[in-house]
């Protein structure tokens, strides 16, 4: 089927994978007092995983056919 | 504080420029120009996510909570990773079903139905009026905050809502266009989502490193502070507990779809499905680069000022206010008057053309008195209505403002219109990959949770702001604890949003899928769960015109079309598919489609009834139509079984052949054999007959010792000669069976004793161990004896004269009698044992050993014993004697008494 491409099935296991990284328990690991390079763990957490997914999702539906 | 005319100069000023750029947009897009045909503007005009809520509610979110504002923007990121799979297909579907709206989505997925779409509107306009409200609170306290109170004018809220109803007027309903397109809009809408996000990001940037020394320094200070110190690690104390969080994730992941501006931006205004690629990613790094800036500024206002004594949602103005950084300050209050109105005008033109389409137009139609059916032009009365309809929708946003949006902060207004809009997820999403989802499941699933949306969610707002009695909200309604709005059946602990979702989710989707269960669709209904669900399994242009019967003339269908879409709009339409002449029932759906594109597939179809004879289809009709599809499915599955079965017979033509090369050589083989054991007799027949006639003088002796051979070698002939025929016979199946009982005692020493001449002459000793009754069998006894002649002179034959010694015995095994023949002779070596019970073979080596028999005897025998229900084999070594054993089955009781 046209609509479960290789590319829909990855993307969707990124959306998978954002619900684990985003969700309890893994927040509770960075629930916690303490900085990286001057900003509190959990922020950073946010901020890279988020960043990090965006980027694999770039990647996914970007590149090239197979 | 800046003059108040100055800045009622520069909002109206920028007002005007996005009325310039949606001018310049609309102008181009006329002239087969466009310039939103782009992913870059396209993922732009996704932002129109981003409201005052982003720009100035997460702020106070965050400074509330610390991590509160995030999943609203997390959810639709994830959510977006699932549009490849889900929104394509849903642009797929309406595209080319000329959807115009979220309402016109479901309507027409259940069956055109006018109710349910009326439905969607009236649960949409409802759910987005504290959205609205959220919006035009924003702009006035900004304009508060910025310029101050203008003495005279009264209410700035309400002045907001008019001069934003004014300006969305003119925006999206100039003209109608018959696919709802507004070019302009989604042009200035990208635009202002630039200058939300710069001006965002510019006051971030100031707060960060002009206010404070970077990131480090605002954190670093915030950890000091003890009152603030717990928002580092807020889960479990201020930030909420994680199930809150999660619940507000999967709340955004169905706002971004559902909204109804945003299905209008992603939908509706979408050119090219391509477009997609590059949103999937660069809108959610919009999300993110909008984001970055919230805590900074949220922690930055917290230590900045004393606390309590600012609003945190006016963090983002107050702070360079603070610093009398005017300039900064205007920045910021534009790109919020951006945020807001970019969400309003899209916003209320998406619910202007659902409440014309979907609720007024199916309405006015069905009232015969008005006699629209006669009216030349509508195109008046369908803008008349739209611009009535966002006046209205923005005075209410007004009112809600007023009755129930100033107790509540930004964030927490418009999370009752993100639940609100979550209530068309089971009936949308279920729709597209569902077939079973029926009109009468989504009705009574959209109404279970629109119910439960108001119960739990809008009325206890108007609670909180004293417009119903408190107690309603701390005792239930009537006392009735269970039946608290806040704690539902007791279940309490929840946050409001949390609770509401959960219970409202329970009764939107069980609803949907029991009641969709309890009845069967109807015939339209089921030509459009085809349609939708299979969208990407039918060739694009399938559409489903072939799917109506019926008659109409197209100088009227012309006509109809006219008088919706203006007269020009019209004859491009029809010019365009004139070139070829379409069949009457495509020219319908052409005329449907166009219709349907203007005031929605509910109205069209209505519309059309008055113009079009349709005969009703039945159910079976529509079926046999829309499986199709499913029908070349089944034919290519059967053409996969056919080439498979092909494939199975040429494998067994092959084997055949294999088995016909092998019996051509057998047969080859038989031929040599039989001519050769024929010829063996016959020349020792022929030689001895000679002698006899050439020497009369023989004595008498020698003449009756050449007789005997000669009668010795014409029954050797005989013998070879009925085995032959033995064969052909049981490979032909000609066999007569004479079956009776037998007892297999007689049969061995009846056969015994007429073979003792044969063991007498080669001194062979025959021992006979039979028990003394056994139970009787049923063969034909000739064949039977025939075995065992078979098998007795077959030993006797191969074993060395002298010492030799052949045993029978006889003995019950288990449901058969068996017959064992063992002799002491040579032995058969393993590998033959299977062999010689084929045709013509024998153990042996056929080079130096000389034949000794035909080759027949143990196939003949084989099948006789096969036929009559036994086995036969034998068991052997080479040098220890070999064993022959047959089987024959015993008669049952019952069958001997019967």
């Amino acid at each position: 089927m046209e609509q479960f491409d290789v590319r829909g099935q990855r993307l969707a296991a990124l959306c998978l994978l954002g619900l684990v990284l985003f969700s309890y328990p893994v927040l509770a690991v960075f629930n916690v007092h303490g900085t990286i390079a001057g900003i509190p763990v959990l922020y950073a957490y946010f901020f890279i995983a988020w960043g990090a997914l965006i980027a694999l999702m770039a990647l996914v539906i970007e590149r090239r056919r197979e | 504080m800046l003059e108040t005319w100055v800045v009622i100069v520069i909002a109206f000023a920028y007002l005007a420029l996005l009325f310039a750029i949606a001018y310049y947009a609309d102008q181009r897009a006329d002239a087969g120009r466009s310039v939103i045909n782009s992913p870059y503007i396209y993922s732009l005009s996704l932002a129109v996510y981003a409201t005052a809520w982003t720009f100035y509610g997460s702020v106070g979110r965050a400074a509330e909570n610390g991590v509160g504002f995030l999943p609203i923007y997390i959810g639709p990121t994830l959510m977006i990773a699932l549009w490849w799979v889900v929104m394509r297909k849903i642009l797929r579907i309406s595209k080319q079903n000329r959807i115009t709206s979220l309402a016109d989505f479901v309507a027409s997925r259940y069956g055109k139905s006018a109710l349910l779409g009326g439905v969607v509107t009236v649960i949409a306009v409802i759910g987005i009026l504290p959205y609205i409200s959220l919006q035009l609170k924003a702009v006035s306290a900004s304009f508060t905050t910025v310029a101050g109170a203008v003495p005279g004018l009264g209410d700035t809220a309400l002045w907001v809502a008019l001069i934003l109803a004014a300006f969305t007027i003119l925006f999206g309903t100039r003209h109608i266009d018959t696919a709802e397109h507004h070019e302009g809009m989604v042009a200035a809408v990208a635009f202002e989502s630039l200058v939300k996000l710069l001006a965002f990001v510019a006051v971030g940037a100031w707060v960060t490193w002009g206010l404070y020394r970077g990131f480090g320094d605002i954190f670093a200070r915030v950890a000091a502070e003890p009152a603030l110190s717990p928002m580092l690690a807020p889960f479990g104390g201020v930030g909420g507990d994680y199930s809150s969080w999660i619940w507000l994730t999967m709340l955004s992941m169905l706002a971004i779809m559902f909204l109804p501006r945003q299905f209008q931006v992603t939908v509706i205004e979408n050119k090219n499905e391509d477009h997609l690629r590059k949103a999937i990613w660069l809108f959610p790094l919009y999300m993110l680069a909008i984001n970055v800036f919230v805590l900074p500024i949220a922690f930055g206002g917290l230590l900045h000022f004393p606390s309590g004594s600012v609003d945190a949602d006016s963090f983002v103005l107050t702070l360079p206010m603070s610093q009398k950084q005017e300039l900064l300050t205007l920045v910021v209050f534009i790109g919020g008057l951006s945020a807001a109105t970019g969400m309003v005008i899209v916003e209320t033109i998406a619910l202007s053309t659902m409440v014309c389409n979907d609720l007024v137009m199916p309405v006015l139609l069905r009232m015969r008195a008005l006699r629209l059916n006669q009216r030349a032009d509508l195109t008046g009365l369908l803008l008349g209505i739209r611009r009535g309809a966002i006046v209205l929708i923005l005075l209410l946003g007004y009112l809600y403002f007023k009755l129930a949006g100033e107790a509540y902060a930004l964030v927490s207004i418009g999370l009752i219109s993100f639940a609100a809009v979550a209530q068309f997820a089971p009936a949308a999403l279920g729709g597209i990959f569902w077939k079973g989802g029926t009109r009468r499941g989504a009705l009574a699933g959209l109404s279970a949770g629109f119910l439960v949306w108001c119960y739990t969610l809008l009325l206890p707002a108007f609670a909180r702001s004293a417009w119903l009695p408190i107690g309603f909200l701390e005792h239930g309604p009537f006392g009735i604890e269970l039946l608290k709005p806040l704690a539902l059946f007791g279940v309490s602990g929840l946050d409001q949003i949390t609770h509401a979702m959960i219970w409202s989710m329970v009764a939107n989707v069980g609803a949907y899928v029991a009641v969709s269960l309890l009845h069967a669709p109807g015939a339209e209904e089921h030509r459009q769960a085809t349609l939708f669900v299979d969208v990407f399994k039918r060739p694009a242009d399938a559409g489903g015109a072939r799917v109506w019967r019926g008659s109409a003339s197209a100088p009227e269908l012309f006509n109809l079309l006219a008088r919706f879409v203006g007269l020009r709009a019209a004859s491009d339409a029809f010019a365009e598919f004139s070139k070829k002449p379409l069949p009457e029932a495509e020219l319908v759906h052409l005329v449907e489609n166009q219709l349907a594109g203007v005031i929605g597939a509910a109205s069209a179809h209505i519309m059309l009834a008055s113009v079009v004879k349709e005969e009703a289809l039945t159910l079976d009709e529509v079926r046999a139509v829309l499986d199709e599809a499913s029908q070349i499915v089944v034919y290519s599955h059967r053409l996969e079984q056919k080439s498979q079965e092909l494939e199975r017979a040429t494998q067994e033509l092959r084997a055949a052949n294999e088995r016909l090369t092998e019996l051509d050589r057998m047969k080859d083989e038989f031929v040599s054999t039989v001519s050769h054991e024929l010829r063996t007799p016959l020349t020792s027949i022929r030689s001895f007959t000679e002698i006899l006639n050439d020497n009369p003088q023989l004595p008498a002796a020698e003449r009756a010792r050449f007789l005997g051979i000669v009668i010795k070698e014409t029954e050797r002939l005989t013998r070879l000669i009925g085995q032959v025929l033995d064969v052909s016979r049981l490979e032909s199946g000609r066999v007569e069976w004479h079956e009776s009982l037998l007892d297999m005692r007689e049969v061995i020493e009846d056969t015994a004793a007429s073979t003792s001449q044969l063991f007498r002459e080669r001194n062979v000793r025959l021992e006979c161990n039979l028990p003394g009754r056994v139970p009787k069998v049923r063969a034909d006894l000739d064949r039977i004896v025939q075995v065992v002649v078979n098998l007795l002179s077959n030993a006797v034959k191969f074993i060395e004269p002298g010492q030799g010694r052949v045993e029978v015995a006889l003995a019950e095994d288990g449901g058969f009698l068996r017959v064992d023949v063992r002799d002491n002779g040579p032995g058969i070596s393993p590998q033959h044992h299977e062999l010689i019970f084929e045709k013509f073979r024998q153990a042996g080596d056929p080079l130096t050993g000389k034949p000794q028999g035909s080759g027949l005897g143990l196939y003949i025998s084989r099948r006789i014993i096969e036929h009559s229900g036994g086995r036969l084999w034998v068991e052997s070594r080479p040098g220890q004697g070999a064993c022959f054993s047959f089987t024959l089955p015993l008669v049952s009781e019952a069958a001997l008494a019967a």
